[in-house]
């Protein structure tokens, strides 16, 4: 069954696991979605009992006309993975529409990810070292490279949907002074390690 | 000037802001997921001086209402909020409350009951309080759950009202999903709430004392008392629609104590509160593109429940489905399919209906559900028998 949001709206699913902020991911990326023009912006986590290290899943849509359906995405246009360990076992591909793009925080490229298994059909792959991007500008909490800033710098490459203004500005209201800078520099630095598995500009 | 701002946020931030912008004297309240973050955003409201609230941190949800019950007796304008359990834990002062006619405001996150234990999104737990005397409101949208917030202390300190409002928004769905909202500036709130002036204050020592919720025993009034707080609730139905006439003159959003989509010429429609009924709306306006007359009923206001405005709306169709998150085990049906099937009882022509219980324990209501919900009432419509009164939507 579809989940029969019409073409306007931008349907995402993430993946991260606990601790790693796939929902503070997803919060900023609607504050951010807002201020790139989109009159309709939702995100919502999907609570389990919260746990580190568990995995996770959040869902977000983005249209230009105001969202009254809030039910978890189960027909994902974009899928934004935190962990690539997750990207087979929690089936992270699943439901994706054709032509969809699958966004994974990795070392590896996307020919490797594919070979790797868990990513079936005419899904775009485009990796990021958001992770590294993290590292790069000592964004460590607890010993975590802290990923859930960074990893919009991303998906602002990988979707063309958001500005990296935006983004930066969407990360000043979460996060201010030095802390802020350091989040957006990452940002940043994952925008530009961004790659596609088909090339995409 | 009323000046508006549009943000992004989540239902239960937009909740807390509401709740500083009203600036109660008194807040007791003790945490639980998913109410947790409007206590949170509130106690940091409080911690920065943005608000001049006493702030009771408790051990339990009975001392949270205990609490409440006091400062309000003694004259202060008091807010809490709570979800599940801990609304469950709160019984005994819920009926206090209401019965000392005290108008103390109320967050609720929708969340189940335990056993099994689950956290998520039914309204098992308010419709467990449908009876406590208490105004009940439910939200769709944190932009609602922000305006009912505001509404709900003038409806409550009215002095043709004074009862307990519990307004009531969907746990994770509405409380924990970011929705875009607007948000009014502090000085027109404050000036729509104004000030709160209690006529039989225990600590107004100005006026000649007074006791509240004394022992009324066999011979005493206590059945006049019940008297006097069954009418007014039922005089606070006028009170919730002018305060909402107000209150949407100013932010410029619509307030109905119901709210139909598509209902005008509808043969064929759902009835449902909360949240959900975003989703219904969704699969209805698809409908309506293939030339389905379908339609949506969202209510607004559990408690006094609108049993004409329902009863005139649905009059027309063929068939309803209700839609019920939450059970009545035992009953023919669940708490609002009982309500509205009620309503219907006078009406010379009455629809065929059909009761859905639906997402207990936060359970996906997928879109697919809802389509399945408009096929079985035009099955119904065309002359189908009815599924029995009282099918388990979605359930393995």
């Amino acid at each position: 069954m579809t989940t029969g949001t019409s073409d306007d709206v931008h349907e995402i699913r993430w993946h991260g696991r606990g601790g790693q902020g796939a929902v503070t991911a997803a919060k900023i990326l609607a504050d951010a979605a807002f201020h790139s023009g989109f009159a309709g912006v939702t995100s919502q986590p999907s609570f389990g009992a919260e746990r580190r290290g568990a995995p996770i899943t959040a869902s977000s849509r983005l249209a230009h006309e105001p969202i009254r359906v809030l039910s978890q995405v189960t027909e994902p246009d974009i899928v934004v993975v935190l962990d690539d360990s997750l990207v087979e076992v929690a089936h992270t591909a699943a439901g994706m529409k054709p032509g969809g793009t699958l966004i994974v925080n990795t070392t590896k490229d996307a020919a490797q990810l594919v070979a790797a298994g868990g990513i079936g059909g005419a899904v775009r792959v485009v990796t990021s070292d958001v992770t590294g991007a993290a590292e790069a500008v000592g964004l460590i909490v607890g010993g975590q490279p802290m990923v859930s800033t960074a990893i919009l710098g991303a998906f602002a490459r990988a979707t063309g949907l958001i500005t990296m203004d935006a983004v930066e500005a969407a990360i000043g209201h979460v996060f201010t002074g030095t802390a802020g800078a350091k989040n957006v520099e990452a940002a940043r630095i994952a925008f530009e390690c961004t790659t596609a598995g088909g090339a995409h500009q | 000037m009323a000046t508006q701002k549009t943000l992004a946020a989540t239902g239960n931030v937009l909740v807390a802001e509401a709740m500083r912008q009203c600036a109660p004297d008194v807040m007791a309240a003790y945490p639980i997921t998913p109410q947790t973050t409007i206590v949170e955003e509130f106690a940091k409201f409080v911690a920065q001086g943005r608000v001049h609230t006493e702030y009771v941190t408790v051990e339990s949800e009975h001392s949270a209402m205990s609490a409440c019950v006091g400062a309000s007796a003694a004259g202060a304008r008091v807010m809490t909020a709570t979800s599940s359990q801990g609304l469950a834990l709160m019984w005994e002062e819920l009926h206090i409350a209401s019965g000392m006619r005290l108008p103390i405001v109320m967050a609720n996150a929708n969340r189940a009951l335990s056993a099994p234990i689950n956290i998520h999104c039914d309204h098992s737990d308010v419709m467990g309080a449908r009876d406590t005397g208490w105004i009940i409101l439910f939200a769709e949208t944190a932009q609602e759950a922000y305006d009912n917030t505001i509404m709900s202390v003038r409806i409550a300190e009215h002095p043709d009202v004074l009862l307990p409002v519990m307004t009531t928004l969907d746990g994770f769905i509405t409380t924990h999903s970011i929705d875009r909202a607007q948000v009014m500036d502090d000085e027109t709130v404050a000036a729509f709430v104004g000030d709160y002036h209690p006529d039989l204050a225990l600590l107004d020592d100005t006026k000649p004392p007074v006791s509240h919720g004394n022992f009324a025993g066999l011979g005493g009034p206590y059945f006049e008392f019940k008297k006097a707080q069954r009418n007014a609730i039922d005089r606070s139905a006028a009170v919730i629609k002018s305060v909402g006439e107000e209150w949407s003159a100013i932010c410029e959003r619509p307030f109905g104590v119901i709210e139909g989509w598509g209902m005008e010429d509808a043969e064929l429609a759902i009835v449902a509160i909360g949240s959900t009924a975003g989703n219904a709306r969704h699969v209805a306006r698809e409908l309506r593109a293939q030339g389905v007359r379908v339609g949506v009923l969202k209510v607004r206001v559990f408690r006094p429940f609108p049993f004409a405005e329902i009863a005139d709306a649905l009059g027309g169709c063929k068939a309803v489905a209700v839609l019920d998150r939450s059970e009545s085990f035992g009953a023919e049906g669940g708490p609002l399919f009982l309500e509205v099937r009620s309503a219907l009882y006078d009406r010379a022509e009455r629809p065929a209906i059909v009761d859905y219980i639906y997402g207990l324990g936060g359970a996906d209501v997928k879109l697919e559900l809802m389509r399945r919900v408009f096929s079985d009432l035009s099955d119904i419509a065309d002359g189908a028998e009815v599924p029995g009164r009282l099918v388990y939507l979605g359930a393995r």
